[in-house]
């Protein structure tokens, strides 16, 4: 979970290791809903995000480790989320945002 | 000799830019007759409207000075202030009613503007201090750079892909220009206001031309331009006039606001709204972002699938000046060939 601080103090290794990493889970949910793939990583949804202004919650952050396969402590990540819906409005790409939470929020529940 | 005997074939070009001034340029001196049909009451298209041009800081007047004294040296016909509405094969026809016949049609009626108060969030039209990058060259042009109250700003952000690469407004293309564009204006700053910092708000960066990449470079180490990968995501008036900022600083992860005395907005080039009732009309085919589509990309990319009707410059996808004219040229070689000529 390199750049995110969830807490932990534990170091784990900074490289994310896309030998190891299992995207099982990740094809999943991209599965669902393909058009997460088609996001540009411009930050708009964090920009706007009510929850990110409050505390360290970024919700680009969140969903790109997830595609990555670095799915730990996302599930705890995503509950910080207002489900506001704010992020939705500004999407260039139109992505589901608020969906995109719940998704994953869904899909790794029992991680 | 035997040329001159026969008649002169006569080939209509709609739409006097660049490139439609170009391809009858080129036509004239394949011995066809061209005659350039365009709305406004002049020639120039877009060209009119910028300061200097990327990636020389050459002259726009210069350019189209030029094309426009080599027009008239060869006595090409012009028919000003005539929309065409309705194009076939071997004639248009206009919104008066006129009817002009030919030989073949070139369309060269280049792209629009996007209109950037579609994009309400960033305020353009409802606050002072926002302005676009057609403002900018306006301004540049007349001499006059400042903030709405007459000072000079100390703080300009310049915000890429407006109305471009925006599901939300329909234009999911790129729009290719407005990068180098942007790059270009922020050296302009900082060369009429040295002191002021620079902020270029970027997803991508996109260099496509020659020299351009460079000239990236050069506004970051030169001209000290700051560049911020992050979509600015809201506008809003501060009570001094000043335009407060939000984006996400994508490569630091944290979200960032500040505050700028000048706000600008890149805006991007999308296809004419009447493309889609001249293809209609003439059996022309659009591309998904509503450019005219070439019959293919290589071999066919003057050409549509209609015969004696092809294309020239923007109006088949965004393009730079330089590859709009070197298209016009291919175009009307297409064109004489096909005539013959
Ligand atoms: C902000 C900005 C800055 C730019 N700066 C540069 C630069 O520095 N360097 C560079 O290389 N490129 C630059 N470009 C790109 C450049 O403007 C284009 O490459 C060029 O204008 C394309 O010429 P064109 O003839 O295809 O289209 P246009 O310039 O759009 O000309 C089309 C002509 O057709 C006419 N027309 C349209 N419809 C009809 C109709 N139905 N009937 C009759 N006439 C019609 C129009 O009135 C117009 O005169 C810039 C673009 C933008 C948006
Ligand atoms: S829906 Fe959640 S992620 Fe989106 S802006 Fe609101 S709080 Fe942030
Ligand atoms: S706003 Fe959309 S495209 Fe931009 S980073 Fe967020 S999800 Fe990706
Ligand atoms: S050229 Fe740059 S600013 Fe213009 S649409 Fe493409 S990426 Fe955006």
């Amino acid at each position: 979970m390199a750049a995110i601080n969830f807490g932990y103090t534990i170091s784990r290794p900074r490289a994310i290791d896309l030998d190891r990493n299992n995207l099982r889970k990740s094809d999943e949910i991209l599965r669902e809903m393909p058009e997460l793939q088609t996001c540009i990583g411009c930050g708009s949804c964090t920009a706007v995000c009510t929850a990110g202004n409050l505390t360290e919650f970024n919700f680009r952050k969140v969903h790109t480790l997830v595609r990555r396969g670095e799915y730990q402590g996302a599930y705890e990540e995503m509950n910080k989320c207002m489900l506001c819906g704010k992020c939705r409005l500004v999407c260039p790409r139109g992505i589901n945002t608020r969906g995109v939470v719940l998704l994953i929020k869904r899909k790794l529940g029992d991680f | 000799m035997k040329m001159e005997k026969m008649k002169k074939k006569r080939v209509i070009v709609i739409g006097g830019g660049a490139a439609g001034m170009q391809t009858a340029l080129r036509l004239a001196r394949r011995g066809i007759e061209p005659v350039i049909v365009e709305k406004e009451a002049e020639l120039g298209g877009k060209l009119r409207g910028w300061y200097v041009l990327f990636p020389t800081f050459t002259p726009a007047s210069e350019v189209l000075n030029e094309l426009r004294r080599r027009v008239h040296e060869c006595g090409i016909e012009t028919v000003l202030s005539a929309q065409v509405t309705g194009i076939a094969p071997r004639s248009v026809e206009l919104a008066d009613g006129r009817r002009i016949d030919g030989d073949a049609v070139v369309v060269a009626t280049g792209f629009s503007l996007f209109d950037a108060s579609v994009k309400e969030e960033y305020g353009y039209g409802i606050y002072d201090n926002v302005y676009t990058s057609v403002d900018i060259e306006r301004m540049l042009g007349e001499g006059r750079v400042a903030k709405a109250d007459g000072s000079r700003p100390k703080r300009i952000a310049f915000l890429h892909c407006v109305g471009s690469r925006d599901e939300k407004v329909c234009q999911q293309h790129c729009s290719r220009v407005c990068c180098i564009t942007g790059v270009k204006q922020a050296m302009e700053m900082k060369r009429l206001f040295p002191d002021a910092d620079v902020f270029n708000f970027y997803m991508d960066i996109r260099m496509f031309g020659p020299g351009y990449e460079e000239m990236y470079r050069e506004a970051q180490q030169q001209y000290n331009v700051h560049f911020v990968r992050g979509r600015i995501s809201e506008a809003s008036p501060m009570l001094d006039g000043r335009i407060q900022i939000k984006a996400e600083d994508t490569l630091t992860g944290r979200p960032l606001r500040m505050s700028v005395d000048m706000l600008v907005l890149l805006v991007g080039m999308r296809a004419n709204d009447d493309n889609a009732a001249l293809a209609a009309g003439a059996g022309l085919r659009q591309s998904p972002s509503g450019f005219l589509a070439a019959r293919d990309h290589f071999l066919g990319s003057v050409r549509s699938e209609v015969e004696g009707i092809y294309y020239a410059g923007t109006v088949t996808a965004p393009k730079n000046i330089g590859e709009t004219l070197n298209e016009a040229a291919a175009a009307a070689d297409a064109v004489a060939e096909a005539l013959g000529a």
